[in-house]
């Protein structure tokens, strides 16, 4: 059965009919198609990198009703790649940034703003309005609530993700194939995998891998698999941007898929930091912190520091520490004889984060001398103490 | 047998930055284990403590995924490719949530 059934098609006007011509001439989409795509209602979780083009194509395409699910506010860092959002919208939410944008390509398209994070208590409320979701997230939790809200929901979830130079697509539809779960039945514990604001993303990638999903959602609406399409259920597409090669890839259903598989055995949402391990790390023995403006002070008083710098190569390129150590996050356990335990030891990267995970990588493999984290990283020290040294 | 193994970019961190590494193997347990001889530091985020794979990384043979078709023992024919997907969530720090 089509997502938009009969009795919800939407009337063309004229207007209609000469915006969404090149459509209307497409025997696959025609009338009927724009009619759905009228009717439908997509709710785009994240205006960022994914979002941005997702938004864009979808209101183009004439997609009636769009959901904007975002809290954050726009930043001078998020220009290289979110396309939705201007330089003179940097400070304001990243939803009504969107929103005016979305007016200016197409005013007959009806927003709804959800300023507000997504959150197990109040993901069904907000998903159970909509047809499609598309994911545009950024991060774990939010991958898995989403995923699971729609299996809940058996609503179709639009997938993209990005890092660095490569990106995954594929569509989630647990009453015609697998889920999310069924691909990653859990996910990597925090600290293995850096961020993308830790390990950069090439900012073209999420312009594709979106325009990717905007065009798998407007074929679930326009029944492509009905007309000679085929949708992205049940295949997982790569694509490496700096090889610019795509592959696909089956995906299989899981029997044993705990949400969607034979037995189900999640009913409802759970706690996804939980799952995700961040409540556990949350736990844990905290981190001692050093502000830069303190690690300058007992530098300048002689104090013996060990500085490790554990950033990689090519950001040590952007500006060298003075004084440290490098040694890449990745070869820190293997290395860790090479630190004195008799010294303090401050840990440096970009914006303090991956040196929290090594200090706790070190901990846990028996390192028993005194660490600090450099709090806000590398970019502190430009910030606060050495202005002369970029901030990246 | 020669096998090819594509690096993603989330690992390339621990390859020296390379996409793909030849090795020799004729099962996917070979395979992995000779590539995290050549680079140790990759052994962790392959494997849990007690050896088994681990379930955010899938491993793809010819285009198919290995979890229920013989996982590590899966035979890799000569020249084929081995294809490493794990989990991404691109974005903010982890912990930053939506």
């Amino acid at each position: 059965m089509s997502l938009i059934p009969e009795n919800r098609l939407a009337e063309l006007s004229g207007d209609d009919v000469k915006r969404y011509s090149r459509h209307l001439i497409l025997p696959e989409v025609g009338w009927e198609g724009q009619q759905r795509l009228k009717a439908a209602k997509v709710l785009i979780v994240g205006t960022g990198g994914l979002g941005a083009p997702l938004a864009l194509y979808l209101a183009a395409a004439g997609v009636g009703t769009l959901g904007l699910v975002d809290f954050d506010t726009v930043e001078a860092s998020n220009l290289q790649r979110q396309i939705i959002h201007s330089t003179r919208d940097i400070d304001r939410p990243k939803v009504a940034s969107a929103r005016d944008r979305i007016r200016g390509i197409n005013p007959d398209i009806k927003v709804i703003t959800h300023n507000t994070r997504l959150s197990s208590a109040n993901a069904l409320e907000i998903l159970r309005n909509y047809d499609v979701v598309a994911d545009g997230t950024d991060n774990f939790p939010t991958r898995y609530l989403v995923n699971d809200a729609c299996v809940l929901l058996g609503i179709p979830t639009v997938y993209g993700s990005i890092y660095q130079f490569e990106g995954q697509a594929s569509v989630f539809y647990a009453k015609k194939g697998p889920c999310y779960r069924c691909l990653y039945p859990a996910p990597p514990p925090p600290g293995l995998v850096p961020s993308c604001g830790e390990g950069g993303v090439l900012g073209v990638l999420p312009g594709i891998i979106g325009c990717i999903q905007a065009n798998e959602v407007i074929k679930l609406i326009v029944d492509a698999d009905e007309h000679e399409g085929r949708s992205l259920i049940g295949r997982l597409l790569l694509f490496d941007a700096w090889q610019l090669k795509f592959r696909e890839l089956a995906l299989d259903k899981e029997p044993a898929c705990p949400i969607c598989g034979e037995q189900p055995t999640i009913h409802d949402l759970v706690d996804y930091e939980e799952f995700c391990g961040l409540k556990r790390e949350e736990a844990e023995v905290p981190v001692k912190a050093i502000s830069a403006r303190d690690l300058k002070a007992r530098l300048d008083a002689g104090d013996r520091i060990q500085l490790i710098d554990v950033r990689e190569p090519h950001e040590r390129a952007i500006f060298q520490f003075e004084g440290a150590k490098a040694i890449p996050f990745g070869q820190l356990i293997r290395r860790k004889e090479e630190f004195n335990p008799e010294i303090d030891a401050v840990f440096i990267c970009k914006i303090g984060q991956r040196s929290i995970y090594a200090i706790r990588a070190l901990r846990d493999a028996g390192y028993t001398g005194r660490m600090f984290n450099l709090k806000d990283g590398s970019n502190a020290w430009a910030r606060d103490v050495d202005p002369s040294l970029p901030q990246y | 047998m020669s096998v090819t193994i594509q690096i993603p970019s989330a690992l390339r961190a621990f390859t020296e930055r390379k996409s793909e590494i030849a090795v020799e193997a004729k099962t996917v347990g070979e395979a992995i284990t000779a590539l995290t001889n050549l680079y140790p530091d990759i052994r962790p985020h392959l494997f849990e403590e007690e050896g088994k794979l681990r379930s955010f990384i899938n491993v793809y043979v010819a285009g198919k995924n290995v979890r229920n078709a013989g996982g590590v023992e899966a035979a890799i024919p000569d020249g084929e490719t081995l294809t490493l997907v794990p989990a991404i969530a691109g974005g903010a720090p982890l912990g930053v949530r939506l």
